[in-house]
């Protein structure tokens, strides 16, 4: 069985918590808050202002230019404000209040549960959908997927890899979506394939997911063209580059190169729903499944959650926060982003909230480097971590740039390894954001 | 303070793996060569390992607390490694104030000078081992027999490399089965060939150590035994032997298995290991062959050593992306 050809990790992957545990709806919330940067590029344009009435799936905000992405109302009600407002890391950000009137969809939106398989629409039809959509890269990078389908001028896509992976530990939003929705999972890749016009699709699912392996491939055998891959266990294979490489045996090659240039197209399993809901029924991105987990949940769920609902209410639906010290994290513990503000809305990118109490919450007393060499051997891209989180430490930002750091994912290997307990990634990516405005710098003075 | 929510940057989980831990291992590992020289040689030598544990632990203490005034680091156990390897490499009958002051060598002048733990260019316990053998060359030379009776370190006599050296060993008839068990003359923890590669395959299994060392130390020096033997023997026979000697003679597999494969001394990258492996095997093999030691184990893994800084500089590993 295949996997990724460098580095990895293989912690205990913790899903047997939220597992079990069907999709279902969290409650409609009273008020929401929709950030207008939920996605990388620009933050997009509020198109509402106080006092309008919205329905839900109406658009509510434009994107910005080409590398941003639309936002359409989570529930119908009344604008009460377009300002700035706290996020979950704490910092000020536009966004818009809607307070909830019912639960009044906008016209055009088939709400019915019926498949429809048929899609006769050509492949810049579809991108339009897409686009018009608000769709993003739902396993957590928030790319806009309408941007990831315009191929570029002179590249060639030549297969489309469907990632089902969720390498992520805890995490099982993607799981219970291949389960529960596995046909518009597959009519979603179809409309993808054409999209991208490939012949080829892949589903990577790593193989501590047998059930989901067996459920698609079963399905898969009805469409042209699409075959189940199941991939051997290991962190982080749901990285792009990784699972193209896992699946493909092809390696892209380091930045600014992209997967297209190897001719790869990847799309998380969620988004791939969503193209479905996008494209043969009209319905925007407007919610999401987002896993409520943690070891000290008591009653962990897979919340199909509308946008801007307070991270705090699905955890209080989940039996509240244990007592004591937590980390609250939006996403799961290896790259989750710990949340300051707890009422701060969940967003398109949010596949799950983890919660770790207690002694998992407490970082481990950093010792002295004994150069064992297991960051390197962890590193997936192949770099150096301890020598480039030495020379970040230093501020030798030429040698730092030397050694490649633009290359890293910032997948938490290195640090997660470590005997000596050293914050090694903190290091890592004070150096990649530095190296990286130098370049910035360095390039726009051409 | 109740209930607060903590806020620190991913991963926001670790791995299993600790210094301590990984220490622990190779302490674990080191066990069942003990053992069998502690059957060879009588309980002598668990004074010996005693004493050199004791002493490393506590000079390190002492000079962490008195001159570098910092926080203990003796529980991380590397003090307890570097004790038991350095006992280890002294012969079962050696006197137990030189056991003293090889822990003295070993903590205070190879590695708390340059900082305690990850900081030592030199590995601890063979400069000890050098020190003792160029300061007290008749005691550290002086082996004693092994003795199916055990306590018999009223004898003493040549090691397999030093008869070999001295022309004396015949090849077509030695004791490979028994040199292999441990019978033979040596430092005490080098004899039991067959437990010291018990305790590699167990750091192997547990991946505190990956192959690359121990597998290009001793494949290489397979090589040049048989290259070297293929000149000097008329049959196969006494080549593929001679080639068994060395492998099983001497320091070789502590040296390979435990020594060589300290993460503070040794390259960072697989690459640059098997480097360093062929490195210390040719360097062990040469001075076999033609130096004056009888042993080179010792001073092939400190000249490469010294390599490792150089290796880490120019040997990076494979980057992600640049398969063609």
């Amino acid at each position: 069985m295949k996997t990724f050809p460098i580095g990895g990790v293989h912690p205990s992957d913790n899903k047997k918590w939220s597992k079990a545990k069907a999709i279902e709806p969290m409650e409609l919330p009273d008020v929401v808050t929709i950030p207008l940067a939920q996605h990388i590029g620009a933050p997009a344009t509020a198109i509402v202002a106080k006092g309008d009435a919205v329905k839900v799936g109406q658009k509510i905000a434009e994107a910005t230019g080409f590398m941003s992405a639309n936002i359409h109302a989570p529930i119908s009600g009344t604008v009460t404000s377009v300002d700035m407002q706290l996020n979950g890391q704490g910092l000020r950000q536009m966004m818009i209040t809607i307070k909830r009137e019912g639960d009044e969809w906008a016209e055009g939106i088939d709400l019915s549960t019926d498949l429809v398989k048929e899609c006769n629409l050509s492949a810049g039809e579809i991108n339009a959908r897409i686009k018009e959509a608000g769709i993003v890269g739902m396993g957590g990078a928030t790319f806009p997927t309408h941007v990831k389908l315009s191929i570029p001028e002179g590249k060639k896509a030549e297969i489309l890899i469907i990632n089902g992976v969720e390498c992520e530990p805890y995490l099982t939003s993607d799981y219970r979506t291949m389960l529960e929705r596995g046909e518009e999972l597959l009519i979603g890749t179809s409309i993808l394939m054409k999209a991208v016009s490939v012949e080829k699709a892949v589903i990577g699912v790593e193989n501590n997911k047998p059930d989901a392996i067996a459920h698609l491939s079963k399905l898969a055998k009805a469409y042209n063209g699409i075959e189940v891959k199941p991939l051997k266990t290991m962190y982080p294979q749901g990285g792009e580059k990784q699972l193209i490489a896992a699946v493909t045996g092809r390696e892209v090659p380091a930045p600014p190169a992209l997967p297209i240039d190897v001719g790869a197209v990847v799309c998380n399993a969620s988004t791939a729903v969503a193209v479905y809901e996008a494209v043969q029924k009209n319905k925007p991105l407007v919610q999401r499944v987002v896993t409520v987990t943690g070891k000290s949940i008591k009653d962990t769920k897979n919340l199909l959650t509308r946008f801007g609902t307070p991270v705090s209410a699905l955890i209080a639906k989940c039996g509240g926060l244990p007592e004591g010290d937590n980390r609250v994290l939006n996403g799961g513990p290896m790259m989750g982003r710990p949340m300051a503000n707890l009422d701060s809305p969940v967003m398109k990118g949010c596949s799950g909230i983890t919660v770790l109490s207690g002694a998992e919450a407490l970082r481990g007393e950093p010792s002295a480097c004994i150069k064992c060499a297991k960051c390197v051997e962890a590193c997936p891209m192949g770099l150096e971590p301890y020598l480039l989180s030495k020379l970040s430490k230093k501020k030798a930002w030429d040698d730092v740039e030397k050694n490649d750091i633009v290359s890293c994912i910032e997948c938490g290997c290195c640090q997660y390894t470590c005997p000596a307990n050293i914050a090694l990634l903190d290091y890592v990516r004070l150096g990649k954001q530095t190296v990286m405005g130098i370049i910035r710098a360095r390039n726009a003075k051409k | 303070m109740a209930n607060r929510t903590i806020v620190a940057s991913a991963p926001h989980i670790h791995g299993p793996q600790s210094t301590t831990r990984l220490m622990g291992d190779v302490i674990i590992a080191l066990l069942p060569a003990l053992a069998v020289s502690v059957y060879v040689y009588g309980w002598g030598v668990l004074g010996i390992t005693a004493m050199s544990i004791g002493c490393c632990v506590l000079f390190e203490s002492l000079i962490q607390k008195f001159l570098v005034k910092g926080k203990q680091t003796v529980t991380n156990l590397s003090a307890v490694v570097t004790g038991l390897l350095l006992a280890m490499n002294m012969p079962a009958n050696i006197p137990l104030w030189i056991v003293a002051i090889g822990a003295l060598v070993a903590i205070g002048v190879a590695k708390m000078p340059f900082g305690g733990l990850g900081k030592n260019p030199f590995n601890p316990a063979i400069v000890a081992r050098v020190f003792l053998l160029i300061a007290y060359p008749v005691q550290m030379t002086s082996f004693a027999m092994p003795s199916t009776e055990g306590f018999a370190d009223a004898y003493s006599g040549a090691t397999p490399l030093a008869a070999a050296k001295a022309g004396l060993l015949n090849f077509g008839e030695y004791d490979i089965l028994g040199m292999f068990t441990g019978n033979m003359a040596g430092s005490f923890g080098e004899v039991a060939t067959l437990a010291l590669l018990l305790g590699g395959a167990y750091l192997l299994i547990r991946r505190v150590i990956t192959w690359h060392i121990p597998v290009s130390v001793l494949g290489t020096m397979a090589v040049f035994a048989a290259i070297y033997g293929a000149f000097s023997f008329d049959t196969p026979h006494l080549v593929s032997n001679f080639a068994i000697f060395h492998l099983i003679a001497g320091g070789a597999v502590l040296g390979a298995m435990f020594m060589a494969t300290d993460y503070v001394t040794s390259p960072m990258t697989t690459k640059g290991m098997v480097i360093y492996g062929i490195g210390i095997g040719a360097l062990t093999m040469t001075i076999r062959l033609w130096g004056a030691y009888p042993e080179g184990m010792s001073f092939a893994i400190l000249i490469m050593n010294s390599v490792v800084p150089l290796i880490n500089k120019y040997i990076k590993p494979r980057r992600f992306g640049s398969k063609k």
